[in-house]
């Protein structure tokens, strides 16, 4: 369990002053030129030895990423882009910080960016998120007039400009070329990789997409050591996230907790517990809604972190849990998220566009038990077919949670298709609409 | 160049290939839907998935960039399985009416389904709908079809350059449309036809007229501009149905101007197909004999400087040579190929063709136009253009042009001025696109027929020729000088000689009385109502046009479709056309035409083969034996600047409508709709 020394988001519930003064009284802003005096390759070396995983989902070493940049300029600038493209249903993670504690992103952004040999850093924050992009501008205003970015950067001779862009409210802009495009003006579909962007990115030039708490917490590694970082959570898994819990717990939250720490005992000491007892879980979602679910046996032992999560089939993904306990008609549950995927595909590549569709379709029956026991194996081969064979992860986290209500529940899918079939006699075609069959009745 | 293996092949392919560039020169077919060679790669039909060493993943091979020992793998369980996959997701919302649809034949998407999808659905759900588009004209839509490879997109962002195509709605609700529901405002539309892999974008004149296995393919070449478009004429019958392009990477790489491509159903209509001869005023039928008599009759009282002949833009060299042949039997010097009036100096042959050729437009550095509207006068020369100015980057290709296009040239075009004082003053280094043109190492000039046919035409192109060779644009390895004509049969007939001999008349000398009796070959684009009064006219042509109006004897020839002839483009390259079908009624080849009467008149022409003809025409221009090949010259002596002084004066578009340039399209009621809809939208408004 983390400890408050060891916390990094210490305004992570606004309580206190998220200003500049208040960032300040926090320790953000202490010493940034010195460690931009550093040098680059010190920096890199230190984010890399301190073991933070990208915090957006893929958990890809951030001090390995930024290490792709080119270290010799060739006349094109380098970009940093920070996805604040938060749009992953149950998470709220990164709206957080940007509407309590700003500045560490800010401030992060210029030494991840000075890092990379960038001159400028991009934000892509969520068009939904309106009173958090008001926050982090009046910071970024804030952080001009005190020098600390512009020309010149807290007198470290670098020079450093940030700009928010606004999106429009597509889930897919959070991809992280899409974003490019979207950002470029285009629209939001992701592009084929490679190249990737620290080659080719943000309008053809060498580009690290990077999620904002994957940002926001390098200053404060860089300041409290490498060595402190992955000193906390366990090996491979290193140290603080920020975490939430929504659906049947007592208390839903947002907090910053160790990797490696119990699904169980976070949900209890944090959450509140599970509504009706630990005993009346069903499943979590661990990480967003893109990765497949647990259910409540696993639930009991595993560990919240990147590499416990891969070996029960599933993964870290956001860090925010989605907890369904035993009221949860989970068939229904895993249905609304394949709405939610058909509708934020982006169209462009073939499995994607007409594999969520036909998904959401077979899930939709599955919901009413209108199928045969043979379309459950069906389903499962259209998520295989969709898996793997897109140009962006969507079609993955599209396929994933299907997979995981098969895996873990396909008895009560069974039981529903048996009733229906009880119900409505067991000959009638499967492909008559639900509406006429009420209609008949 | 990079090694790579393919299902244990070695391969060597060029750095920078893509995974399935390397499968296809290992012989492994890669099948696939959005990848085009010609067009930017988009990676989204997935069909193209391969394995690759060292990958979880299948990686989509049309944008994959290969490494130096890299195993692509094209048959594994994993491809097949993604291949099945793809196919099946394609096919879920398709509506697999192949029955009823046009592409049914040569279709990719029924090919590829036979060779790699499953033999049944087990899509259960309602399949979606969409609702079709208008894209004018030529392109029919049914967007149900549609399998969202966006080709059609790409196609007219980068070759076309009209960006109106587009994509709108995400995921399953994706629909290629242009939005505004107007009609596609280019020259090259019908292409779109051939590159959607499906059917959703069809031919709309073709459609329902044939299915693809009951066409027999000949090839030809276009005549209705004059870059030599290589084309394949689809016949059925008596009847050509369509045409198509066929590749070829000098010429026109594989694409078709909308005219050339739709002009096809004015084959059969307004068709000259029997002699006819005036009597009283009146033309009445009549028999070839009866025809050939009348002729032979009015020449009698003729002597031969008073008969005067002049070649169309549509003649195939072999009915030129023999028209020529005819006229010096005659005793006749009045001949000429040059309806439009323009000006050459034909003494040397690289005063009057496309010097840099159509593939050197891609190593030009630095392009002035000078009177000339390439998009309109050679569309898909102007593709080439583009193409260049795209590949070259932003400002790499730098193109400026004298006298102003009356559309959009689909690249950035500096305009310097109207007129020729423009000329003059690049010339005089006073403009600074003069030193653009001058520190180019390939420089291009392309001078067209709003230059030539003026008074002052043979001056223009002298200015251009000595502008080229002061910027260094005629050297041994490069030849910048270059004559964009409009008319398909003009190189040919300028190579024949098919000019006024030294005391001939030219078109505007037969036209103010030079001639008693003037020979009309296709010849349709001039003021016929200038031929005197008193004038006989014979008119020996395919279509009932100006021309043949005007006739005192109308011989029934023949379109390029019904014989076999020889064209020579702009670049001066010779190539072949093949017969697609048979000429109607009592029509015949044009050059036997002449044979024959010149035996009724006692002067029998020395060939009565074609091959025999051939080689007259080999005998007369060395071009029509030799394969074509750039090349450059050291000899930088201009051409002679002609009688008339250089004046001022803006440069004219030489293409009033460019649906309606000749006798064929004239009679297309394709054409004449495109014309209503593009060139005069106001009087369709009105209608």
């Amino acid at each position: 369990m983390l400890q408050d020394k060891d916390r990094i988001f210490t305004n992570l519930y606004g309580q206190n002053d998220w200003t500049l003064a208040g960032a300040r009284a926090r320790g953000d802003w202490d010493g940034t030129a010195d460690i931009l005096a550093r040098g680059r390759d010190a920096i890199i070396n230190e984010m890399k030895a301190s073991g933070l995983r990208g915090r957006g989902g893929a958990g890809f070493p951030t001090g390995v990423k930024w290490s792709f940049m080119p270290k010799k300029n060739d006349g094109r600038p380098h970009y940093l882009v920070i996805n604040g493209d938060e749009s992953e249903p149950g998470t709220c993670k990164d709206r957080e910080i940007l509407r309590h504690d700003p500045h560490k992103l800010v401030e992060s952004a210029l030494i991840a960016s000075f890092a990379m040999g960038a001159h400028a850093a991009y934000i892509y924050i969520r068009g939904e998120f309106y009173n958090e992009a008001m926050h982090l501008q009046h910071a970024i205003d804030e952080a001009y007039a005190a020098g600390l970015i512009g020309k010149n950067a807290c007198g470290s001779g670098w020079d450093f400009d940030f700009y928010i862009h606004r999106g429009a409210g597509a889930y897919i802009c959070g991809e992280e070329t899409a974003l490019l495009e979207s950002l470029e003006g285009k629209k939001g579909q992701p592009r084929m990789k490679p190249p990737f962007p620290a080659a080719m990115g943000l309008y053809g030039c060498p580009t690290t997409v990077n999620n904002v708490e994957s940002i926001a917490v390098s200053a404060t590694i860089l300041r409290r050591g490498a060595a402190w970082f992955s000193g906390l959570g366990r090996p491979n898994n290193a140290g603080t996230k920020l975490m939430a819990i929504s659906g049947h717990v007592n208390t839903p939250c947002v907090f910053e907790e160790e990797l490696g720490v119990p699904m169980k005992e976070l949900i209890e000491k944090h959450g509140g517990g599970v509504r009706g007892g630990w005993d009346n879980l069903l499943a979590v979602i661990p990480g967003g809604c893109s990765v497949p679910m647990l259910p409540r046996d696993v639930c009991d032992t595993v560990l919240m972190d990147y590499d416990s999560l891969r070996a029960e089939g599933s993964g870290l993904g956001t860090g925010c849990m989605i907890v369904m306990d035993k009221s949860t008609d989970i068939i229904a549950a895993i249905a609304r998220f394949s709405k939610f995927f058909k509708h934020e595909s982006c169209g462009q590549c073939t499995p994607c566009r007409e594999g969520t569709g036909w998904m959401m379709r077979i899930m939709d029956r599955m919901v009413q038990g209108r199928a045969e026991i043979e379309e459950i194996d069906m389903l499962e081969q259209v998520t295989r077919q969709v898996e793997g064979h897109t140009i962006c992860a969507l079609g993955d986290a599209a396929a994933w949670p299907i997979q995981g209500l098969i895996r873990r529940f396909r008895p009560v899918m069974e039981e529903r298709i048996h009733a229906y079939k009880a119900a409505h006699g067991g000959t009638r075609p499967a492909q008559v609409p639900a509406g006429l069959v009420e209609a008949a009745e | 160049m990079v090694k790579v293996t393919v299902d244990g092949i070695p391969v060597e392919v060029p750095a920078g290939s893509s995974a399935l560039q390397a499968c296809e020169a290992a012989g492994k077919e890669i099948p696939r839907f959005c990848y085009h060679e010609r067009l930017s790669v988009a990676g989204n039909c997935r069909m193209c998935l391969v394995e690759v060493s060292g990958g979880r993943k299948p990686v989509a091979s049309c944008g994959f960039p290969i490494g130096d020992g890299m195993q692509i793998f094209t048959d594994t369980e994993v491809v097949r399985r993604a291949r099945r996959a793809v196919m099946e997701f394609l096919l879920i919302n398709h509506p697999l009416d192949c029955p009823i649809c046009d592409q049914g034949g040569e279709c990719d998407l029924q090919d590829q389904a036979f060779g790699y999808g499953a033999d049944q659905s087990r899509y259960r759900e309602n399949k979606r709908a969409v609702t079709d588009k208008y894209l004018g004209p030529l392109v029919k839509t049914v967007m149900t079809r549609c399998i969202q490879c966006t080709r059609c997109i790409r196609f007219s962002t980068e070759i076309a350059g009209v960006p109106e195509l587009g994509g709108i709605s995400r995921g399953e609700n994706l629909e290629i449309t242009n939005y505004v529901e107007k009609a596609l405002t280019s020259e090259l539309s019908g292409n779109l036809i051939d590159i959607c892999p499906v059917g959703a974008l069809t031919s709309q004149p073709y459609a329902f007229t044939a299915r693809s296995w009951e066409l027999k393919r000949t090839d030809s070449i276009d005549v209705c501009d004059a870059v030599g478009t290589n084309i394949v004429m689809h016949a059925r019958g008596a009847a050509v149905l369509r045409i198509v392009p066929r590749i070829n990477d000098e010429v026109n790489e594989e694409w078709l101007s909308d005219k050339g491509r739709f002009v096809v159903d004015g084959f059969r209509r307004r068709r000259l197909d029997r002699p006819w001869v005036r009597v009283d005023g009146k033309l009445q039928p009549a028999s070839w004999q009866d025809a050939f008599a009348t002729i032979a009759t009015r020449l009698k009282s003729v002597p031969g400087e008073r008969i005067g002949a002049i070649a169309g833009d549509m003649c195939d060299a072999e009915s030129m040579m023999a028209l020529k042949d005819l006229m010096e039997t005659l005793g006749s010097g009045n001949i000429d190929c040059r309806q439009d009036g323009a000006k050459y100096d034909t003494s040397r042959r690289d005063f009057y063709t496309f010097n840099s050729g159509i593939t050197g437009i891609e190593d030009a550095d630095a392009l002035l136009i000078v009177g000339s509207i390439p998009r309109q006068e050679a569309p898909v020369l102007n593709a080439r253009i583009r193409k260049r100015f795209l590949a070259a980057g932003r400002g790499g290709f730098p193109i400026a042009m004298i006298g102003a296009p009356n559309a959009d040239p689909t690249y950035a075009a500096e305009v310097l001025g109207a007129g020729p004082d423009t000329l003059v003053e690049l010339a005089d280094g006073r403009l600074p696109f003069a030193d653009v043109l001058k520190n180019a190492k390939r420089p291009m000039i392309i001078v067209g027929h709003g230059a030539l046919t003026r008074p002052d035409g043979q001056a223009i192109a002298k200015a251009c020729w000595d502008l080229a060779a002061q910027v260094g644009a005629i050297a041994p390895d490069w030849h910048g000088f270059n004559v964009l004509h409009t008319a398909a049969s003009r190189v040919a007939g300028l190579d024949l000689g098919l000019v006024p001999a030294p005391k001939g008349h030219d078109v505007a000398g037969m036209l103010d009385g030079g001639v008693d009796v003037l020979w009309l070959l296709g010849a349709d684009e001039f003021a016929t109502d200038r031929i005197g009064p008193k004038t006989f006219v014979i008119y020996q042509g395919h279509h009932g046009d100006a021309g043949a109006a005007r006739a005192d004897v109308i011989l029934p020839g023949t379109l390029y479709a019904e014989k076999p002839g020889t064209y020579t483009n702009t670049e001066g390259r010779v190539q072949e056309a093949f017969r697609a079908i048979m000429p109607p009624g009592d029509a015949r080849e044009d050059w036997r035409i002449l044979r024959a009467f010149s035996e009724v008149v006692g002067r029998k022409l020395p060939y009565d083969t074609i091959e025999a003809l051939r080689q007259r025409m080999m005998r007369a221009s060395p071009a029509f034996g030799a394969a074509w090949a750039r090349c450059g010259t050291s000899d930088t002596a201009g051409p002679q600047a002609g009688m008339v002084a250089m004046s001022g004066g803006p440069f004219h578009p030489v293409i009033a409508d460019y649906y309606l340039t000749h006798a064929v399209c004239r009679a297309s009621p394709t054409m004449e709709t495109c014309s209503g809809i593009y060139v005069h939208p106001a009087n369709q408004a009105a209608e």
